[in-house]
């Protein structure tokens, strides 16, 4: 099957004659379109919840003691990082380089990915030595029930990439591969977009008005 | 106990069974629970028992369990939905034999009354209400759109999974342990840890996060299903009024179930983490859960409503033989209160310290949904108009419908006033109201679906007289039940109180018990019709697939239609694409050629999550944590697993397509077709004779 650079859906290379299979990766990429939006309203309220919390202190620390904002700056740089790796492996798969290229930025993506949970949790536990535990007020707990959730979804894209990755060893480029690739870098900028707003709202946010 | 400090079992012991309290303190209240998980336990073993009688066990896995066809996924969930509807029915006669049992404190102890009101209205709104729904979309919608199967066949077998596993929890509760007694809203901070300590409030949260997320998948696999696999040739504005529904119920649950999901979650972390969502103290705020709640509770109602809106404009159309009067505003209509249903839900607590502006906005938001209801009603009026009617029994049930729903509209209407709402809210009135809606409105429309197209799935018609003994039962005793709660709501009566004091209720409790007795009938006379119509199954077969001179494309096929649903994918021309086939003549055409058809091959991984979250739920509840923890993994797991299955797709070779159409063509062509006269003869073999003047 010959595949081709220019197709009706950007970054998928299916071939140029083989419009099932287009069909097909349309319907799900528009059925996970769906999910995020789902998933979307999910964060939405999480940021809405936080935005009415930020003053239910109970007297416990607030943003100004717990938050630290060179760390936050390199999370923010870290995932960034990793949009950009997770756009080049789709590139890789538009322009039909060789599957290992994908690969290799998977790998990159999922190196950035992990360091990016490693330097939350160590915030996490920093914060906790300062007394901010989720159990100490309503603020904290808007935090807690936020900024980890973004968190469990990063963990989720790292199992993600890994097991994408062995199917791309496995299984080679296959449609149904290849469509997976197309839903997870979909959820890889997803992942971003929050990161944007928690920024925003919890850290710059929390700053400003807690 | 503390989460943290709990044994190999949790805090699972001896006394969280039923028969423990009964051992100890034999009375009514307890004989009753008893009785209950007796049922409960009885309805286990005779299905087992029976099951293993007729050795069905590889049947049951083989073609039910394991499958993915909509048709089918949509029959368990409608099989699983009146199983649920059972309970329901019964515990709301077990509460009104408790309030007509006269002024005092009548026979069930507080703490039962609250959790009969708690399992009844988590049962009837999550495990009726929506499987059925769901189960009736599923078997319909792909057949309306010429469709093959809906979009994410494999995720729809987990949606059913999921909402089976987490009904299966409330029945769990009956035997184990104890329900909320928080009602189906379950306000913190009452269902907060401080509050209520036990696993009641537990069984709700993980009910409803499981139920959720399968709700969600349904409703994210429907709407991708009806944007993406019509027919060629069906645009938006030829999709039958019932798709149009579904899609607006869709884009609803995508949107709704997150705030549910939210707030449970919260609830949940509260309780269990000892978070502050929604405690009294350290910065808890219980206003957060309420508006997250109705955030979702207002749309939910509509999500189910809507349906059967398009359920009933489907019955008027064809059993008037007549097109469907003013599909456009009923587009429209439908859109319109999709989206109003997300600007009204602050009218759930109107009593609750906001300021009298915002009360008034969201009073006039409310209202304003009478006006897209309103057009519909008249729609539907203006369907029936000169139309040849025949009184058929989902035709029975509309008409009932549009007179009773009016009366549940309007009576919404006063409520969306927020003065009035000072005076009635907290009162059986509005336990009226809602009642009046939502079993006019969504139960009969279900039961009008279920006897319309139920010759399409299985091939014969329901038997008249039983669907219309139904009819009655329903519709009279859902008078004599509600309309006496509208009285002693306006005199003060208090909802969920399990005792009263003043005298002057008590005639009108007794009209509600009758009333409650005769809506069982109706139950039980669903269940006589069913067993009858299948007794007498060999005089009401209709294998042509067309018993009601049908519009839509559903018809166009045999009846029971076969697993791939179409041999050759209808090119739509028209909104009635049936009818307008069988006017020009092209109805049940001949094709030049026949293709292989795909299908997705059966699977279990809708069993194994269904049994696993279950197990997952019960150790939560339980505090089991290394049972949570392993079920955790496995299902990650299975997940995993799954996705390296690579032989998903079963070929349907063209030459079987051929064999099995052409038998069918033989069929249709050497039947006579009949007049809408003998419609509930046995002459009725599904081939209608069109009334074609009217009809187009």
């Amino acid at each position: 099957m010959k595949r081709a650079p220019t197709h009706s859906y950007p970054g998928i290379n299916l071939g140029e004659h083989h419009a099932s299979a287009h069909k097909a990766t349309e319907v799900v990429t528009f059925g996970f379109w769906v999910f995020l939006m789902s998933d979307l309203v999910y964060f939405g309220l999480m940021f809405a919840i936080y935005i009415t919390m930020i003053d239910a202190q109970a007297g416990g620390p607030g943003p100004h003691e717990l938050f630290d904002l060179k760390s936050v700056f390199a999370q923010t740089l870290i995932l960034l990082t990793s949009s950009l790796t997770v756009g080049l492996a789709m590139l890789a798969l538009k322009y039909n380089l060789p599957r290992g290229r994908i690969v290799l930025w998977f790998g990159v993506t999922l190196v950035l990915g992990l360091s990016f949970l490693v330097l939350e949790v160590r915030d996490f536990m920093a914060m906790a030595e300062k007394g901010g535990i989720p159990q100490r007020s309503g603020f904290l707990s808007a935090f807690f029930g936020l900024v980890p959730m973004h968190g469990l979804h990063v963990a989720t894209g790292c199992l993600w990439l890994i097991v994408l990755g062995i199917q791309l060893r496995v299984k080679g480029m296959t449609d149904v591969v290849i469509s997976r690739v197309v839903r997870l870098a979909l959820f890889w900028h997803f992942l971003d977009l929050i990161w944007i707003g928690i920024i925003t709202i919890v850290y710059f946010g929390g700053l400003t008005y807690g | 106990m503390t989460p943290t400090k709990t044994g190999f079992f949790g805090r699972l012991n001896w006394d969280a069974f039923p028969i423990a309290g009964l051992i100890q303190n034999p009375n009514t209240n307890e004989i009753v629970a008893n009785t209950a998980a007796a049922v409960v336990i009885f309805g286990v073993v005779v299905v087992v028992g029976l099951l293993s009688w007729f050795r069905l066990w590889t049947p049951l896995w083989r073609d039910w369990l394991t499958s993915v066809d909509h048709k089918k996924i949509g029959i368990m969930y409608i099989v699983f939905a009146i199983v649920m509807l059972a309970r329901g029915v019964l515990e709301g006669v077990v509460m009104r034999a408790q309030q007509a049992s006269g002024p005092g404190d009548g026979f069930l102890e507080a703490e039962h009354f609250a959790e009969l009101f708690s399992t009844h209205g988590t049962i009837m709104v999550f495990f009726v209400a929506v499987p059925f729904v769901f189960g009736v979309a599923n078997y319909i919608v792909p057949l309306m759109i010429g469709a093959r199967d809906v979009a994410f066949p494999r995720l729809n077998q987990i949606s059913l999974g999921l909402t089976v596993s987490a009904g299966m929890m409330l029945m769990v509760s009956l035997v184990v342990g104890e329900f909320s007694t928080g009602g189906w809203t379950a306000y913190p901070p009452y269902t907060g840890a401080a509050f209520n300590p036990g696993v009641g409030p537990d069984y709700w949260i993980w009910a409803i996060v499981v139920s959720g997320i399968g709700t969600s998948l349904t409703g994210i696999n429907f709407a991708v299903t009806i944007y993406k696999l019509r027919a060629p040739g069906m645009t938006f504005m030829r999709l039958p009024m019932y798709c149009w529904t579904i899609i607006c119920s869709s884009i609803l649950i995508v949107f709704a179930m997150p705030p549910l999901g939210v707030a449970a979650l919260m609830l949940a972390a509260d309780r269990y983490l000892d978070f502050h969502f929604f405690t009294n103290d350290l910065g808890g705020n219980m206003m957060n859960y309420a508006n997250l709640f109705w955030l979702f509770g207002h749309p939910e109602v509509y999500l189910l409503v809507l349906p059967a809106y398009g359920i009933y404009s489907e019955v008027f159309a064809t059993f008037s033989a007549k097109r469907l009067y003013g599909y456009n505003s009923l587009v429209i209509a439908t859109m319109s209160i999709a989206v109003l249903s997300f600007t009204v839900w602050l009218h759930h607590f109107f009593t609750m310290g906001q300021s009298a502006l915002i009360n008034a906005v969201f009073g006039i938001a409310t209202m304003l949904i009478a006006i897209p209801t309103g057009v519909k009603v008249y729609d539907w009026m203006a369907t029936l108009w000169r139309g040849r009617i025949r009184f058929s029994v989902p035709m029975l049930y509309g008409l009932s419908f549009l007179i009773l729903f009016a009366i549940g509209g309007l009576s919404g209407v006063i409520l969306a006033n927020p003065t009035v709402d000072y005076q009635v809210h907290n009162t059986l009135f509005l336990v009226a109201h809602f009642h009046n809606a939502l079993l006019p409105g969504v139960l009969f429309g279900l039961l009008a679906a279920y006897n319309y197209w139920f010759p399409k799935a299985f091939g014969f018609r329901l038997n008249e007289f039983w669907g219309r003994v139904s009819v009655f039962c329903w519709t009279g005793g859902f008078l004599l039940t509600f309309m006496p709660l509208y009285f002693v709501g306006l005199l003060g009566m208090p909802r969920r109180s399990f005792s009263y004091s003043d005298p002057s209720f008590h005639p009108f409790m007794i009209v509600a018990i009758i009333g409650a007795i005769v809506i069982t009938c109706g139950l039980f006379s669903v269940l006589i019709q069913l067993w009858v119509s299948i007794r007498d199954r060999a005089q009401t077969r209709v294998p042509v697939g067309d018993p009601w001179d049908g519009r839509t494309l559903e018809w166009s096929i045999p009846s029971p239609p076969p697993a791939y649903n179409f041999a050759i994918i209808p090119k739509v021309t028209d909104r009635d694409e049936f009818t307008a086939q069988k006017a020009k003549g092209t109805a049940y055409p001949t094709p030049d050629a026949y293709e292989d058809i795909e299908l997705p091959r059966n699977t279990g991984i809708g069993f194994v999550l269904c049994v696993l979250s279950g197990i997952w739920m019960f150790a939560l509840v339980w505090w089991i944590w290394w049972l949570a923890a392993i079920m955790t993994v496995l299902m990650i797991l299975a997940v995993i697993i799954w996705t390296f299955d690579d032989s998903t797709e079963l070929t349907i070779p063209a030459e079987e397509v051929r064999r099995d159409y052409e038998a069918w063509l033989a069929l249709v062509h050497s039947e006579a077709a009949v007049d809408r006269d003998f419609e509930t003869s046995p002459e009725n073999r599904g081939l209608a004779r069109p009334d074609l003047e009217v009809a187009t």
